[in-house]
């Protein structure tokens, strides 16, 4: 188990957390390379099927962040994802999810550092879950010219 | 032509947050900006700032889109390390000199990468930070700025100083560095000139009492914010400098530098300071988990602004100590930390430890910024502020010349920036002939027509020289996107962002008939826009572009890891292949803006606002619900400056009704409202119907009528209002009267109006004084909790103590109170300095009574604007968008934001005409790209969508279908994640999009 790499899909809001890992790059603080980002303007643009896509094609977990409370850019898009996170959270784990898989943070585009800490540690405790198995991905592999 | 001698091109000296925001309201209302910064980059001092209160928003995330916005625009052109040497001519033609410092470096070349700053052996301390750390002398000002170009400190550098070294010149990835830069002095026309050269916080070295000098535990406030600040010198870790603990008990010691003639010369107010005292002891105790013991020494807790009190309340609720004493001495103790003796209210002599003491500095105008004014012959006052009127708050005495920000007296960044916006609105009112005359527009090709055309897409791997190819291999990346599917073309380049890759890109997209493009480099935050210029050249619609950012997030980050780095790349460009896939052309659709505003409310905001519309070249209808304009001014004696507010209104009310671009509609409300911005249609309660462009809400406020201190129950207690119409009418009876009470804080800053009503303890110490004046023997009592004559106002109150207006302090607890004896009014108050109770007759009692919104609830529904909870008007963003509302087209100005004296109301109203010319000024608007659309197919009419959009963007219709209005729309796309059947979609971030680039993460 220890040589478990997991994978983990991630969405950013544009404007804080995405400006956030932006930063840490030029700051050039390491963290492990497990994750994959996908930009969203805001994440009150998260459809919750994302999360369960996410799973669905084998993702071992998801981590979504944003702007801190007050400072979304589109004035209350995190309000509204945290809401929605809330209900998903509780959904995944009424489904046998370990709820660790699903991280939800607030970093602003000047906290490089938190991001760093943050990156680091929703990838140990996903980690810690060990590989995802709830959602069969062998079935369900399809590529790109299915979904297009 | 008189016309052919004004020049459509404004000249703005200083970067700051004020100038940023004059630059950007003159480039979008068509005039040409030169905007002049000293330093290496712009966002002057908020740039250095951790948290902005009272809203504690993160400073660096509001103030990055402004920059980059600055940085961008094709009309504002960014002079940095300049300074002005000369200004001539006349108001709308004046020629400007400037000399233009080396950088040596190229910025065309400079890709920003750092590794020159890496190699750079000369350690420099780093002004940033307060040099409580080191840059090198090879340098970006910081990680955020703009222009992201690095810079040479000519001073320290060992190649230009001894000529040795020379080791940045031999990393430099791009060949940027150059040490045979030159000054370079340059000549250019502008019509005006808007000065906003900011301050310096004051160096308190020289204050024996404080110890700032030799005390490492003493620091100043703007250090503590860097210790604060994520990008500071200890990352955001609150330390003792001494020895790097964390503090457990700290002191902020008020009013260092300001109100202080004895030793510093500086007799104002810097205004800011409580507030940002306040601020960094609430985030220092959140840095520490609470367990922090805060106390802050005050004179005078002066949280006058919007939200202010509210937060002095939530930190006194957090348990930061308020102690109301001027510290005598501070010292050093051996090892750590600074014993601090004080008398407290009671006079008792107290001494206490605390492991650090910050130093609430004040706001100085700078020798530099002294002698600017001296050479283009700016009269300033005995304090060096740029000298203004009431009347014209942001205009200077040489004709031309406008200010905004500190350079007029200290003040906070909203009032900074409305000065800005306004400042805009004023240096044009004579430019309005050239107008777009010298603008830039950007050329671009048709577009060439993709639909049905399978996806082409192109693939750019960029090397950022070793940025990213060594670390990632830069070439298996490459070979891999050639497997993926619809990828035509993929290539490497060494600088895709640089000219050259760019031709290329535009060719390579003809040759090969790309129709998506993806660069795999840096970040889209910063490169988005130039590639999608390029795509436009090409004749590609812009949108048909994405990025991986396989620089910042991959390279920059996994350096000690290639063999993963490299897959992440991989993973990354398929991710992003995937999603280009999928793109469509997005359509910007043009609609018309009809040029006519419509201003509510005919006070001094409302005129001032239709006047400056007017200036601009812009007709508007001012609806007042009176029979008579001018609002609450009518009532107003003099102003703080001494004006005659009357004269003033006089002139005012004459130029609105003989301006022809203004038509004035009185006893009438708004009753119905339709539309958006540029096609806006209200109904008046006249029945009249006004199609207008913008809409700007300027309703005033009211004065409350007291119900305490037996107002209304005898003719002896008035309000404030009520005072300043006797004095006006030269009433017999004032005339005579020996004695006075007034009583501050009447219905303000008290349980269920929990805010300062700002205006009023100016007003009762310029009464006060005009009364002593006219009456040398009149003996006058002002009741107050705290004085609050912010920024140069202090003199005024002064003034007032010198001629023996007694001022006494009363607590909320313990309030003076009125009794009726016969036709007398006795006051009977505690006084904290003698001990005792006084009881005074007053021949009048005035009472400041609180400022009260008139809670314009159907007014606010109309439009879809908020208020806030006591009934004010709330603003786009608190700190940089205090004229706007979050609704496109929509503006604000004057009493019904919140209260305010009147040079602020009419800068304020200047400044939101300023913003409505941002919008009347295009005859046509672009709307449309990444915004919702719906499929009313799929659409229920549950109306989600329109609950959720914070920019009501989106409505039902008449059959009860949602349908978007792209005017409104910003494009975050709550709606489309909060829909149960997915009827709408954000173009740009579709679902099938983002579920490809899921599916292609893993």
């Amino acid at each position: 188990m220890s040589d478990f790499e997991p994978k983990i899909v991630a969405f950013f809001c544009n404007w804080c957390t995405y400006g956030a890992a932006d930063l840490a790059g030029v700051s050039r603080l390491d963290y492990p390379p497990n994750f994959r980002v996908v930009r969203l303007p805001c994440t009150g643009r998260l459809n919750p099927k994302f999360i369960i896509e996410a799973f669905k094609r084998g993702a071992d977990g998801v981590w979504v962040s944003g702007c801190h409370p007050g400072d979304c850019h589109y004035i209350a898009g995190n309000y509204h994802a945290r809401r929605k996170f809330i209900l998903m959270h509780q959904l995944l784990e009424s489904i046998g999810v370990d709820p660790l898989r699903l991280r939800f943070s607030w970093i602003s585009s000047a906290e490089a550092n938190k991001f760093q800490a943050m990156a680091k540690d929703v990838i140990e405790n996903i980690k810690s879950c060990g590989p995802n198995t709830t959602f069969r991905k062998e079935s369900l592999k399809l590529g790109l010219a299915e979904v297009a | 032509m008189a016309s052919d001698n004004i020049v459509g091109a404004v000249l703005v000296a200083g970067g700051g947050v004020a100038g940023m925001q004059a630059s950007l309201d003159l480039a979008n209302a068509g005039y040409y900006v030169y905007l002049v910064e000293k330093s290496l980059a712009i966002g002057g001092r908020m740039s250095q700032l951790d948290k902005t209160f009272p809203t504690n928003d993160c400073a660096m995330c509001i103030i990055s889109p402004k920059l980059v916005e600055v940085g961008r625009h094709i009309n504002i052109e960014l002079l940095t390390l300049t300074d002005i040497l000369s200004i001539t001519g006349k108001e709308g033609n004046f020629s400007v000199t400037v000399r233009k410092n080396p950088r040596y470096i190229d910025m065309s070349k400079c890709i920003a990468c750092g590794e020159c700053t890496k190699k750079c052996p000369r350690k420099v301390e780093n002004a940033y930070n307060e040099s409580l750390d080191i840059r090198k002398a090879i340098y970006v000002q910081y990680a955020q700025a703009v222009p992201l170009k690095y810079g040479i400190d000519p001073t320290q550098c060992m190649f230009l100083t001894k000529g040795k070294c020379g080791s940045c010149k031999k990393v430099c990835p791009a060949d940027a560095v150059n040490y045979d830069d030159k000054p370079e002095d340059a000549t250019f026309k502008v019509g005006s000139v808007v000065l906003a050269p900011g301050f310096a916080p004051f160096k308190p070295s020289d204050f024996e009492t404080y110890r700032y000098a030799d005390a490492k535990d003493v620091i100043t406030a703007l250090e503590f914010e860097r210790y604060l600040g994520a990008t500071g010198p200890t990352r955001g870790e609150v330390i003792r400098p001494s020895d790097g603990h964390h503090p457990t008990k700290m002191a902020f010691l008020q009013c260092v530098g300001s109100r202080d003639i004895n030793r510093a010369d500086n007799g104002y107010c810097s205004s800011v300071c409580c507030m940002y005292a306040i601020k960094e002891a609430l985030i220092a105790k959140e840095h520490a988990g609470g367990k922090l013991d805060v106390s802050v020494f005050y004179m005078d807790i002066r949280t006058f602004g919007k939200d202010f009190e509210r937060y002095y309340e939530k930190a006194k609720a957090a348990g930061i100590k308020f102690i109301r004493s001027r510290v005598h001495t501070v010292k050093p103790e051996p090892k750590n930390g600074v014993k601090i003796s004080y008398i407290t209210d009671g006079g008792v002599t107290n001494e206490d430890f605390f492991d650090l003491a910050v130093l609430s500095h004040g706001l100085v105008v700078t020798p530099e910024t002294k002698e600017l004014s001296a050479s283009l012959n700016i009269e300033t006052d005995h304090y060096n502020f740029a000298k203004t009127s009431t009347f014209s708050p942001v205009a200077l005495s040489r004709p031309g010349f406008y200010a905004c920000g500190v350079f007029t007296g200290p003040k906070d960044i909203p009032t900074s920036v409305m000065e800005a916006s306004a400042a805009a609105a004023a240096a044009t009112s004579k430019l309005t002939p050239a107008r777009s005359s010298l603008t830039k527009v950007i050329n671009i090709p048709a577009p060439v027509d993709v639909n049905g055309e399978p996806p082409r897409v192109g693939v750019f791997v960029c090397r950022c020289g070793i940025n990213i190819a060594s670390v990632v291999d830069v070439e298996k990346v490459v070979e891999f996107a050639k497997t993926l599917p619809f990828v035509e073309y993929a290539a490497v380049t060494m600088f895709a962002c640089s000219q050259d890759s760019q031709e290329k890109i535009v060719s390579l997209i003809k040759e090969f008939r790309l129709n998506r493009i993806v660069v795999s480099a840096c970040s889209p935050r910063t490169h988005e826009p130039l590639f999608q210029e390029t795509l436009a050249a090409a004749g590609l619609n812009k949108y048909l572009y994405e990025m991986a950012n396989i620089r910042n997030h991959n390279s920059w980050v996994h350096a000690n890891n290639p063999a993963e780095a490299t897959r992440k790349a991989m993973d990354m460009t398929e991710m992003a292949v995937a999603k280009a896939a999928l793109l469509v052309p997005l359509k910007e659709n043009v609609i018309d803006v009809d040029s006519t505003a419509l201003v509510i409310g005919g006070g001094v905001a409302g005129l001032n606002t239709a006047l400056t519309l007017s200036s601009q070249g812009f007709k508007s209808v001012v609806v007042e619900k009176e029979a008579v304009l001018g609002g609450n001014a009518n009532r107003i004696h003099t102003t703080a400056k001494g004006e005659d507010v009357a004269k003033y209104l006089e002139s005012l009310k004459t130029k609105v009704t003989d301006d022809a671009n203004i038509t004035v509609v009185l006893d009438a409300k708004v009753d119905k409202v339709a539309g958006y911005v540029g096609n806006f249609e209200s109904t008046l309660t006249n029945g009249e119907t006004i199609k207008h462009g913008v809409t700007i809400i300027a309703t005033g406020a009211q004065e409350h009528k007291p119900t305490e201190y037996l107002y209304g129950q005898s003719p002896k207690v008035i309000t404030q209002l009520e005072l300043d119409e006797l004095i006006k009418a030269r009433d017999p009876k004032l005339e005579e009267a020996q004695t006075f009470v007034f009583v501050q804080c009447v219905g303000s800053r008290e349980p269920g109006r929990l805010y300062c009503s700002k205006v009023c303890c100016t007003h009762t110490a310029h009464t006060a004084v005009e009364l002593k004046k006219k009456n040398p023997d009149a003996r006058i009592f002002v009741l107050y909790r705290d004085i609050r004559t912010y920024a140069q106002k202090e003199d005024i109150y002064k003034e007032a103590r010198d001629l023996g207006v007694i001022f006494i302090r009363y607590s909320l607890e313990d309030k003076p109170v009125a009794t009726l004896n016969g036709d007398a009014v006795n006051i009977t108050v505690f006084d904290p300095v003698s001990g005792r109770k006084l009881l005074i007759s007053p021949d009048y009692t005035v009472l400041a009574a609180a400022i009260v919104s008139g809670r314009e609830n159907e007014l606010a529904m109309k439009y879809k604007v908020p208020l806030d909870e006591d009934g004010w008007f709330f603003e786009a963003h608190q700190k940089l968008r205090p004229v706007d509302f979050a609704t496109d087209g929509m503006f604000l100005a004057g009493l019904c934001h919140y209260p305010k004296p009147m040079e602020e109301i009419i800068a304020q109203a200047q400044a939101a005409a300023a913003r409505a010319v941002t919008v009347l000024t295009q005859p046509k608007m672009t709307v449309g790209g990444i915004v919702a659309e719906i499929n009313q197919a799929k659409c229920s009419g549950c109306g989600v969508c329109v609950s959720v959009c914070p920019f009501s963007a989106v409505s039902l219709d008449e059959k009860g279908k949602s349908v978007v209005n792209e005017a409104m729309c910003k494009g975050c796309g709550n709606c489309a994640s909060s829909c149960r059947s997915d009827a709408p979609s954000l173009r740009g971030f579709t679902n099938a999009g983002l579920f490809a680039q899921i599916a292609a993460a893993l």
